[in-house]
């Protein structure tokens, strides 16, 4: 099977391989998840329950407040992060995390990515050329 | 991508000859602003800084220490610089069942915070308390709150700043010009038309959480049609904080009110298709947050209240007596006139507490749910119960005499 490729418009960080956890839901550290122990904790999240440690998640858009651009840094320091976030659209403040926390992420495909990736898969985000390649 | 277009003061920020403060802040405004698209950068006049301790951790304080003990006379703001509300309000930690750990954590961010400039103004009010900014002004604001009124209802040019970001506009005077500082990007990107004018604070914030929900993300703009009569600031206070939180949203029309859109044809097509908002829709929404009919806390909080909301709060709470917690977070501006005013002494005097300077959701919610037992929280904050959800509470939306009622038999009336 060839390896599905696809585009982002905005980039930024450096090459990671994991495996990808999708929804075609929202994200915000503040307001969906349990920072402590890792998981979805907002109840009507489509993710809720799950681990999102060490995963791609590939989700549709940035939501809520501006808390998320100091959370991904704090939960990188303690290991308790996803390993790179891909969307089909974010807001500033899901960028200034990434940046602040060194989260590699796309943003701004042409089709839906939430739709187009498995969940499951094993991707691989590759900043520098702007694409996520499923990989298996 | 890209590379933005820099002058020679920002070039010189690069090479480290302003000192190393403001070339990380630069390095770290370069890597957004390219991500985005941005040209250039923007001059910026005001910075507003969201940096609550429980957002932060011991990594971001411990960041911000680094930032601050480097010494250098130039690692400081260049802008007037405030701050969002703190974790805590130091005179009510123990109310609020916070712990030593956290009120340390928080003591060591506002210290450096100050090495660095910033003036610790603790509100989320800050258009109605400190200095609302004026048409066109480009400014670097967080919370979310503030940058939808300051774009909305002042017709300030901002983006959403977190507070890494709202740091560096405040240390290099700038922010990259991308989204809410380009013209184009404040046009409509649908219309809403409403047949209904919400009376309550609540009724305000459930129609932004509507909007906001159809709206869907951060560069979706709505114009709304059909609003009479003229909105008072807190009642848009609560509608722009509302549609911000449900929608990531932080610009709206109104037409024939906010200062951009006298006319439909100022913001967008006048064929741009119309999507209509009933009062059912707003009655729905909050009505699927009353899960229950007990409460163990009642909360007035998101944004801060003003000194007309303490005023009708104790109002109502005039020959009360509370069976259950009511709290009423405001701002450290409006405090003392609460206090001087009798307001603070007669939401007491039924058993409230009046706090200041902090927000409740970022205030360790989690932690002091845990260590109060409080689960079932009334509030008339749409944008509280949107928040308090993932913090494991089951957060209801009423009116504030709703509340109130509440506060004093345990349980909430259902609309």
């Amino acid at each position: 099977m060839s390896a599905k490729i696809f585009r982002a418009r905005h980039a930024m960080g450096s090459i990671v391989r994991g495996t990808a956890l999708v929804a075609h839901d929202g994200f915000s550290a503040r307001y969906d998840l349990d920072r402590i122990n890792g998981v979805f904790s907002r109840p009507t999240h489509k993710l809720a329950g799950q681990s999102y440690v060490g995963k791609i998640l590939v989700l549709d858009t940035a939501k809520g407040g501006v808390a998320t651009a100091w959370m991904l840094h704090e939960m990188k320091s303690r290991g308790i992060v996803p390993l790179a976030l891909v969307f089909n659209s974010v807001n500033p403040i899901l960028a200034q995390g990434a940046a602040l926390g060194d989260v590699s992420m796309l943003a701004g495909f042409d089709e839906d990515i939430t739709a187009v990736i498995p969940d499951g898969a094993e991707v691989e985000v590759n900043p520098a050329m702007g694409t996520v390649t499923v990989v298996g | 991508m890209i590379a933005m277009k820099l002058d020679d003061e920002e070039t010189d920020i690069l090479a480290g000859k302003m000192g190393s403060v403001a070339q990380l802040a630069l390095q770290h405004q370069v890597k957004v602003g390219e991500f985005f698209g941005a040209a250039d950068f923007v001059p910026v006049t005001q910075a507003h800084l969201m940096a609550d301790t429980e957002s932060l951790g011991e990594a971001g304080v411990r960041w911000l220490e680094g930032l601050a003990d480097i010494g250098d006379r130039r690692a400081r703001v260049r802008i007037p610089t405030i701050t969002d509300p703190r974790g805590t309000d130091f005179a009510h930690a123990d109310l609020l069942g916070q712990t030593s750990g956290m009120l340390d954590l928080e003591r060591r961010a506002i210290s450096a915070f100050e090495k660095l400039g910033v003036a610790m103004t603790n509100t989320c009010i800050n258009y109605q308390t400190i200095q609302a900014p004026t048409r066109n002004e480009h400014v670097a604001f967080g919370d979310t709150g503030v940058v939808i009124y300051s774009n909305s209802i002042c017709g300030a040019r901002s983006n959403f700043e977190g507070g890494p970001s709202a740091l560096a506009a405040g240390i290099t005077g700038r922010t990259p010009r991308y989204g809410f500082h380009v013209p184009e990007m404040r046009r409509a990107t649908l219309r809403i038309q409403v047949n209904f004018t919400p009376t309550s604070l609540n009724g305000w914030g459930a129609l932004g959480g509507v909007i906001g929900r159809i709206a869907g993300n951060y560069w979706a703009v709505p114009v709304i049609e059909g609003i009479e009569g003229a909105p008072r600031s807190d009642q848009l206070k609560h509608f722009g904080a509302s549609m911000a939180s449900f929608g990531s949203i932080a610009l709206f029309h109104l037409l024939g009110l906010t200062p951009e859109a006298a006319d439909l044809s100022d913001v967008a097509a006048t064929d741009l298709p119309g999507l209509r908002v009933t009062k059912a829709d707003v009655d729905e929404l909050q009505n699927s947050y009353h899960t229950d009919d007990q409460v163990d806390v009642v909360v007035f909080s998101a944004p801060q209240l003003s000194l007309y909301e303490l005023c009708d709060l104790a109002d109502l709470c005039d020959g009360r007596h509370f069976s259950v917690p009511l709290l009423a977070v405001t701002s450290p501006q409006v405090k003392p006139d609460a206090d001087r005013m009798g307001y603070t002494a007669r939401i007491e005097g039924a058993g409230g507490s009046v706090l200041a300077g902090m927000c409740f959701y970022q205030s360790y919610a989690r932690e002091i749910s845990e260590a109060n037992g409080w689960k079932r929280l009334a509030t008339n904050s749409a944008k509280l119960v949107n928040i308090l959800g993932g913090y494991g509470y089951r957060p209801m939306l009423a009116s504030m005499e709703a509340c109130v009622d509440a506060a004093v038999s345990g349980k909430l009336a259902r609309i």
